[in-house]
């Protein structure tokens, strides 16, 4: 006869166990018995709440259909075992006795209902199981009212249930502030508001005596401090503890708070029998998180079959997750119990987010931290501290909001080493996904199923993303860039196909290679194509839609839904009487003015019906439009040159001036800048710009692919002592190829540093005309520069353009009487705090 | 919407039917009141009236946000933050707690009219 192997339960790690065993080369040699005391088999407890929004459990069922059909393999649904004798090596339940080799038990938890006098009464509830949803559902219904007992994270999950179903949620916390185990005293009260905000009270210091019938509800909740709260129900959430009551009574050896007690191999103090998952201590501690049972279950199944060497010795309990729709994230050491740790703290109560960090004395390594309000640093963080990565010099800077508002700051998947745990609940490391990729994973859902990266809790799913696709483009392989979900194709590919099949509008497009209605991502995108092809005028009725408001007003959007006004300036050169032009309309429009970074003038906080009105005197002053707005030429940034400068060599202004005018219709994937220096001095910074030239003895050196923004990078060294007509050629072949094959909003310097061959290749392509391109570059440049017109001039002449600059089609009420602006250092400026009652 | 409370709406007429620009929206005053119309010319539903204010920033911008789709539901993208609002209900795609307010809106003889009460 087979040997016996006896699972009890059938939860999340129960499941996780009887996956491992049967893959293993001992499942052909046992049978075995899984029994749960639940009706139905394993599913998704982490996601449990969802049951709510989809009505149906079907979707949150784990493992294939068919597992448990396997051979070998015996569910027994809704029996529990009730007994287990360990002399005789069997356990018995209402419908028989079983003997077995090997016993696990994954029995999991229950909720801890603290011992309040009328805590039996009907709708006082719990939250662990299908079934207590059906009963929370049932209770809802003709209620008004819900409270939760307990402001962990289950208890706020709960109360979002409730507030789900349509009840008023309160939240009832005994501690002095919200999920005391993850926050400190700050985190905990921004929750608090943030939480508020969305309609839940929140109740601390609170401790219920008695729960009794109510007056005008159901149940009446009589506090210590002398004061009661009605509701029509009650959701107990105040802890779990582990379902140890089996093992207790068989003499197992248990923690020192309950719990099965288990050695590194998962081994209770009996050797044939192991104990796995939240019914599990190990060193007098429970781990009440998927991805730590999920581990002992691969610990104990490995020691089976004569494995010891993997062990399980603790787990890191971080979190992630959305509370309401706050996040919220603790990582490691959260409360720095660590002697010696220091803090950073970065609170910004005006948007609500609060992050710490919490590193060891001498400031190298990340112990823990704190996140509430955007999880976008979690990530980052937890690698830090898991991997003991070393700390950047300036460890704030981690938790810092960037000034330019991207967000928060990653660490790159390559600098990452192999034995990084990128998924803790399947225990994958990077090593594991490049392994899945030697073995022939070429997509993510391929990562997935043979990983299991990113199939439990889905935390580390961008995490997986980003080191997968990092992976893939180091060897070499086109990660799949699709734009959008209405394309699946890569920009390059639609620009492609714009060109080759003459496809002149967005609804020709999507019609034929692409698929819904478009969005914010693919109409500007094909806008942009269509520009850089057909060089249309933007308000062209069947573009107008594809674009975002900078580009359909010809001016940037501020903060306070006014626009800017930024006239060309080429090279920065301007005579005074141009000068004075610009101080009269800005005095004229009362716009705050401002000399940009980049050599011009910028006039701020203009309305929709003044931007036509300032455009016509600007015009007929001799301006054209400055493209602020379009992705396209920005400035052409120079030096005075051998004009005025004792140094100069060369005429660094007559240069600017010529490519300004040349590019200035372009449009492009992103914005191109460029600048001219008269001598290496190079006062016009020219190696920072997307084009940069730099005047010699002999001519003109061509840098390429600088920047100076989010990301500076050193423009290459492209060609030297060039003669004005090489310049002008290379750089048209350059642009136009970038045009051709960049990704949207990619700059010049990324697209150079993702171009395979990079630099050496782009020289074959420009210089020596490897791809035999050439001449179609510069034609298509050519085209460009002869088809430019001032979109602004263009607009203003045609009445029905100018229609479209009415702020309110139907009103004569001023824009501008509804905006607020104040006044700082003689100009004005928005109101810095828009108050509730003014949006309103 | 119910019979009865379209019987009940008092339609008023805020702008002709040239004013509006296909597949993208205008702003009209209805009241003291901003109102964002959007126009989807040849879909099931073609006219969409909701607040022309966005509540991240309190900026009147929304009628000038790129129009999106995606399985079959239609938003308009902020163009300030870039959070989609729904057409529909106003609700805000990223952050479902909040929203714009929502009007009825038809065409009738080329005018187009908003319903004056509140639907959403
Ligand atoms: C006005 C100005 C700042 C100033 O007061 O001086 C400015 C203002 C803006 N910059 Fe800039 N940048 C200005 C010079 C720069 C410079 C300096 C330069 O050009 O010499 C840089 C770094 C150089 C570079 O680009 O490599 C710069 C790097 C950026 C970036 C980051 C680009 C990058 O790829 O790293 C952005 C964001 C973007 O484009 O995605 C940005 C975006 C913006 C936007 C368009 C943000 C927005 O979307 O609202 C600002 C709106 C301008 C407006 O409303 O008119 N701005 N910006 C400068 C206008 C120059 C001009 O006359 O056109
Ligand atoms: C609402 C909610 C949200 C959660 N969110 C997260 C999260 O975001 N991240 C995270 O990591 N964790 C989360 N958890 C915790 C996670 O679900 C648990 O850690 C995990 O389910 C533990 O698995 P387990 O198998 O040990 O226990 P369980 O999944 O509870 O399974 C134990 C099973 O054993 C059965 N059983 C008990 N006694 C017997 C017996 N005598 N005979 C037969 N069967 C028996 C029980 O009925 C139960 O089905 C959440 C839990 C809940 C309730
Ligand atoms: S780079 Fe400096 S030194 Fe050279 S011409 Fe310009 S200003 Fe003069
Ligand atoms: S960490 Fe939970 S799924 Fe990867």
């Amino acid at each position: 006869m087979k040997k016996q192997l006896v699972v009890i339960g059938n939860g999340m790690v129960g499941h996780h166990f009887a996956e491992q065993w049967m893959a293993s080369e001992m499942a052909a040699d046992y049978e075995l018995h899984v029994f749960a005391e639940e009706n139905q088999r394993a599913y998704d407890r982490v996601h449990l709440s969802e049951y709510f929004e989809q009505q149906s459990s079907a979707h949150l069922q784990l493992g294939d259909d068919g597992f448990y059909a396997l051979p070998g393999i015996h569910l027994h649904l809704n029996e529990a075992v009730i007994t287990l004798d360990r002399e005789a090596k069997s356990v018995t339940t209402a419908q028989g006795q079983y003997s077995y080799d090997t016993l696990v038990f994954a029995t999991g938890s229950y909720p801890f209902v603290p011992p309040i006098d009328g805590r039996e009464l009907d709708h006082c509830c719990v939250y662990r199981t299908l079934q207590d949803l059906d009963v929370i559902r049932a209770s809802a219904q003709g209620a008004t009212r819900g409270v939760v007992v307990g402001g962990g994270l289950l208890g706020l999950e709960a109360a979002n249930a409730l507030r789900m179903l349509g009840l008023e949620a309160h939240v009832v916390e005994f501690a002095p502030r919200l999920m005391p185990v993850q926050l400190d005293s700050d985190a905990g009260s921004l929750l608090r508001t943030k939480i508020e905000d969305l309609g839940v009270k929140v109740h601390t210091e609170k401790t219920t005596r008695k729960i009794i019938p109510g007056d005008e509800q159901r149940l009446r909740m009589c506090f210590a401090d002398e004061t009661y709260l009605e509701t029509d129900l009650i959701v107990f959430s105040a802890g779990i503890r582990p379902q140890d009551q089996l093992a207790r009574e068989a003499g197992l050896r248990l923690g020192e708070r309950g719990g099965i007690a288990v050695d590194q191999h998962c081994r209770t103090s009996d050797p044939s029998i192991y104990a796995i998952g939240e019914c599990a201590v190990w060193n007098n501690q429970q781990y009440g998180l998927v991805a730590p049972g999920y581990t002992m279950a691969r610990v104990a199944a490995a020691h089976m079959i004569g494995n010891v060497g993997t062990t399980f010795t603790g787990a890191d309990m971080s979190t992630k997750l959305k509370l309401l729709g706050v996040d919220v994230g603790s990582i490691g050491d959260a409360h720095g119990a660590t002697p010696g740790a220091l803090n950073y703290r970065y609170s910004n109560e005006i948007e609500g987010v609060y992050r710490r960090l919490v590193v060891s004395a001498d400031g190298s390594k990340l112990l823990g931290a704190i996140l509430v309000g955007d999880n976008s640093y979690y990530d980052t963080l937890l690698q830090y501290a898991l991997n003991g990565i070393e700390l950047p010099e300036y460890p704030e800077s981690l938790i810092l909001p960037e000034s330019s508002g991207t967000g928060a700051p990653s660490l790159g998947a390559s600098a990452l080493p192999y034995e990084a745990t990128l998924c803790s609940c399947h225990n994958v490391t990077k090593g594991d996904i490049c392994e899945a990729m030697n073995d022939g994973a070429v997509s993510l859902s391929d990562i997935k199923s043979m990983t299991k990266a990113a199939t439990g809790c889905g935390g580390c799913a961008a995490m997986v993303k980003t080191v997968f696709e990092s992976e893939l483009e180091a060897r070499g392989v086109q990660v799949d860039k699709s734009i959008c979900e209405h394309f699946s194709h890569t920009r390059q590919e639609l620009f492609h196909l714009v060109k080759v099949e003459g496809i002149q509008t967005f609804d020709e497009l999507i019609e034929r290679h692409g698929q819904g209605g478009g969005c914010e991502i693919c109409k500007p995108a094909v806008a942009s194509i269509l520009a850089s092809v057909w060089n249309e005028h933007v308000h062209e009725t069947k573009h107008l839609p594809l674009q975002d408001t900078n580009d359909t007003f010809m001016a940037n959007m501020q903060k306070n839904g006014t626009y800017s006004v930024v006239p060309r300036i080429p090279g920065g050169e301007i005579t005074p009487k141009m000068l004075i032009k610009i101080g009269e309309v800005g005095e004229k429009y009362n716009l705050y003015t401002k000399i940009t970074g980049g050599q011009r003038i910028d006039l701020f906080g203009a309305t929709l019906d003044e931007l036509p009105l300032i455009w016509e005197e600007l015009i007929a002053a001799g301006f054209e439009t400055g493209h602020a707005y379009g992705k396209s030429l920005r400035t052409v940034k120079s030096c005075i040159g051998d004009t005025w400068c004792r140094y100069g060599v060369q005429d660094s202004m007559t240069m600017a001036i010529r490519l300004e005018n040349r590019y200035k219709g372009m449009r492009s994937p992103h914005k191109v800048k460029m600048a001219v220096s008269g001598c290496t001095r190079e006062c016009a910074e020219a190696q920072s710009k997307d084009i940069g030239v730099i005047a010699t003895e002999n001519g003109w050196n061509l840098y390429v692919c600088g920047n100076g923004g989010m990301k500076p990078r050193h423009a290459d060294l492209f060609a030297t002592d060039l003669d004005d007509e090489t310049l002008i050629r290379y750089i048209d072949r350059v642009l136009m190829f970038y045009v051709y094959t960049a990704d949207r909003l990619q700059r010049t310097s990324v697209w150079l540093e993702n171009l395979q061959g990079g630099l050496k290749y782009l020289k074959e392509v420009v210089i020596e005309d490897s791809l035999g391109l050439a001449e179609e570059l510069e034609t298509r440049m050519q085209h460009i520069v002869d088809t430019y017109q001032c979109e602004w001039k263009t607009a203003i002449n045609d009445s029905e353009k100018r229609k479209r600059f009415r702020s309110y089609v139907n009103a004569s009420e001023p824009r501008k009487a509804r905006i607020q602006l104040i006044e700082e250092r003689g100009q004005l400026i928005p109101a810095r705090m828009i108050t509730e009652e003014e949006v309103a | 919407m119910n019979a009865a409370l379209t019987a009940s709406l008092q339609w008023q007429n805020v702008c002709h039917r040239k004013d509006l620009v296909p597949h993208s929206g205008i702003a009209v005053m209805l009241g003291k009141e901003p109102v964002a119309v959007f126009w989807l010319p040849g879909h099931d539903t073609e006219l969409y009236a909701i607040g022309h204010t966005d509540p991240f920033s309190g900026s009147e911008v929304l009628a000038h946000g790129i129009l999106c789709e995606s399985q079959g539901i239609w938003s308009v993208a902020s163009p300030l933050y870039k959070q989609h609002f729904r057409l529909d209900t106003g609700r805000c795609i990223e952050t479902p707690d909040v929203g714009v307010d929502v009007w009825a809106v038809r065409m009738e003889q080329d005018w187009v009219q908003i319903g004056k009460v509140l639907i959403g």
